[in-house]
């Protein structure tokens, strides 16, 4: 720390070039499929490029990472503090469904009042979501994992149920809730987005987001707080040993990750949707916020990073329709990067062994050599 | 690592070339854009069937593509990418994309809109593609109510509002006029997406000694034609043919002619005669009808429907519409 790391010797260590190197053998092996099915390479990733290269595209981007970003970020926390939040796509569900119910039965609330309310009780249900899974895991045994994936469940026919009722549900034919009022969005004013020809659905919510990068990265690095839950994270036993509650420690930190995953689904309400459907299929926010945590490397500003590249992806994806390429090219690219990621952890892993294993033969030899 | 900069640098330049190389379209084709619901374009449903329609369009006249919308957040995005790529027209397929259509024919008036399934919409330059459900039940009805043998016939719907009331109506109409002293059971699902609740509807109405099933209910009524191929009594299909679903119980569908209705209105456009306000498709017109297999109906009863098509046609006959004209109809 005393000494001034050179800034290729940091990269290194974050893992940054990894990442780079999976994403780029991702798009190599989308291009490979590309030319399989007889397509242009060029024209697929010329798409993707240009559609988020304008103003509008760019703001798109940040406009689809934005939920990314903050499910990202509470996937990331839960990786630092030794639990797996599979479950941020339930809490992300019921942070958003609580938002709205707030934003439709109180939204005669003035805004500053109503905004900073929604982002309260979306936080509160997400934490709820995920408190009661590190229930079941401190006090039962229950392995969190498999209670997380239920969890997401019930979440989901929860959100339509809620959905369902007439006080929420829309008024006209969708089959959804009503719209948020006014005073609960995010969005920016219409003068403002024509001004700078921005995209009709550009919010505010990415300022959220950095803030909330910003915040983990200090709760993680710089709090007694964050130190316990990395300690649980390490090792348990000797965090035990060390007189760390874990227990409580788990409780904290999967409420801490529930409440980020929450406060994700308030913010894509309030900003992009307005509304919630009655959902068919799962919208996969928060299992999209495992492939981000793991391509930011749990790091909150590798996250940040991430989150913009994975809604780069899903926005320039969607239109690769319009050049004759499937959409789910980009399932593809991002499929690969997280197994290329995933690979690279393995190989870190044989590095640290491979010295230990040749001291080991080493001494060995040495013993034997003096017995001899 | 000065290796793996180096590539990446490069890598990043042939991305920026191939940008520049991907502008080079001729613009002389009508071009039609579709943005599905959250089912996806192979639903094997009203998105697919309107895909598959606009794709039978003469490619020399026009381009046609899609864009699948994977939340209800899409639907505005990807109708926005349309008007940005200034597509001649920009189809909406079903009800749900209605408030975000609206939305977008207010802020572009001078770009073209159809939607398929909303009559909502009163604007200049959105062309609502409307459908006479109840017409298309009505002669799935007259079947039903020809085949039963224990004079009971089962009814499963999705939701209960206005339009979709209409095919209710139409199917029970049916089903008196060919049987007069048959019982109709019938069940409100509440879902579009709930199979399991469709299959435990259509199980109860077996016990009850239903033997031919109808359902307009999207995903909950494949649970419904599941139940149906188990139980070993008739199913009949909704919106597309969906004999696909269990060729050997499902009688018939009340078929939709999604696809003749976007290729209309895409042909409207490159013609320049394209009309705002609601566009109905009913018998008349060839817009619903009896799906293509009808292999299962015997061959005088299909003769009396035929007779009842050609009535309906030719305004002999009507087909009620409202809950009153059909007393039967109590779904709640």
């Amino acid at each position: 720390m005393d000494k001034k790391k050179s800034f290729l010797v940091i990269l290194s260590e974050t893992r940054f070039l990894h990442i780079l190197l999976s994403i780029i053998l991702g798009f190599v092996v989308g291009a490979f499929f590309l030319v399989i099915m007889g397509l242009s390479v060029g024209d697929a990733y010329g798409r993707l490029l240009s559609s988020v290269t304008s103003v509008k595209g760019f703001s798109y981007v940040v406009v689809y990472a934005i939920p990314y970003i903050v499910t990202g970020l509470s996937v990331a926390f839960s990786f630092k503090t030794g639990v797996f939040n599979i479950g941020a796509e339930g809490q992300f569900v019921m942070g958003s469904m609580a938002a709205a119910v707030v934003g439709i039965l109180l939204g005669d609330l003035p805004k500053f009042v109503l905004i900073p309310l929604c982002f309260l009780v979306a936080m509160a249900a997400g934490a709820l979501w995920g408190v009661v899974v590190a229930l079941l895991k401190t006090k039962r045994g229950i392995n969190e994992v498999l209670s997380m994936i239920m969890f997401n469940w019930i979440a989901f026919y929860l959100s339509n149920f809620i959905a369902g009722i007439p006080a929420i549900h829309s008024d006209g034919t969708a089959e959804a809730t009503k719209n948020i009022s006014a005073n609960a969005s995010t969005l920016l004013s219409k003068d403002f987005i024509s001004q700078y020809k921005l995209c009709p659905t550009a919010n505010w919510g990415i300022l959220v987001a950095i803030v909330l990068t910003v915040v983990v990265w200090l709760i993680i690095d710089k709090t007694t707080l964050g130190y316990r839950l990395k300690a649980v994270g390490f090792n348990k036993s000797a965090a035990e040993y060390g007189g760390i509650n874990v227990n409580r420690s788990i409780l904290t930190a999967l409420a801490i990750s529930g409440a980020l995953a929450g406060l994700g689904g308030a913010l894509q309400l309030m900003g992009m949707g307005s509304r919630i459907s009655v959902f068919s299929s799962q919208e996969g926010f928060g299992f999209a916020g495992i492939v981000v945590a793991l391509m930011g490397c749990s790091n909150p500003f590798g996250v940040l990073a991430a989150g913009l590249f994975y809604g780069a992806l899903i926005y320039g994806g969607s239109k690769l329709n319009l050049v004759g390429a499937p959409t789910q090219l980009v399932n593809v690219i991002v499929g690969t990067v997280v197994l290329f990621i995933a690979i690279s952890v393995v190989f870190e892993r044989i590095k640290y062994i491979q010295p230990r294993g040749r001291r080991k033969t080493a001494s060995l030899q040495d013993g034997k050599e003096e017995s001899k | 690592m000065k290796k793996i900069l180096a590539l990446v640098l490069a890598l990043c330049m042939v991305f920026a070339l191939c940008a520049c190389g991907a502008k080079t379209e001729a613009p002389a084709k009508v071009r039609i854009g579709m943005v599905t619901d959250v089912g996806g374009v192979n639903d094997k449903s009203f998105n697919q069937t309107s895909w598959e329609g606009l794709q039978a369009l003469d490619p020399a006249v026009f381009e046609v593509n899609y864009l699948e919308s994977k939340t209800d957040a899409d639907y505005q995005t990807n109708i926005q990418t349309f008007i940005d790529e200034e597509y001649d027209l920009i189809i909406c397929v079903g009800f749900m994309l209605a408030d975000a259509t609206r939305e977008a024919a207010e802020a572009n008036p001078e770009q073209l809109f159809a939607i398929i399934d909303d009559a909502s919409i009163d604007l200049p330059n959105v062309a609502c593609l409307m459908f006479a459900q109840e017409q298309a039940s009505y002669l799935v009805g007259l079947v039903a109510g020809a085949v039963t043998e224990s004079k009971t016939v089962g009814y499963v719907q999705g939701m209960v509002n206005d339009s979709m009331n209409l095919f209710g109506i139409g199917f029970i109409a049916g089903v008196l006029e060919s049987c007069p002293e048959a019982n109709v059971l019938q069940y409100n699902a509440n879902s579009f997406t709930d199979i399991a609740a469709g299959s435990t509807a259509a199980k109860d109405m077996i016990t009850k000694g239903a033997d031919v099933i109808y359902q307009a209910a999207g995903g909950t009524g494949v649970g419904v034609i599941n139940a149906c191929d188990e139980g070993g009594i008739w199913a009949i299909g909704v919106d597309t043919d969906q004999s696909t679903l269990a060729p050997e119980h499902v009688l018939t569908s009340a078929m939709k002619r999604v696809d003749v209705a976007s290729q209309d209105i895409s042909k409207a456009v490159a013609e320049g005669n394209f009309t705002a306000g609601i566009h109905m498709y009913d018998l008349s017109n060839g817009g619903v009808d009896l799906a293509p297999t009808r292999d299962h109906i015997p061959a005088d009863v299909l003769e009396t429907v035929e007779a009842a098509k050609a009535a309906i046609i030719a305004g002999e006959k009507s087909v009620p519409t409202s809950v009153e004209d059909c007393p039967e109809f109590t779904l709640s």
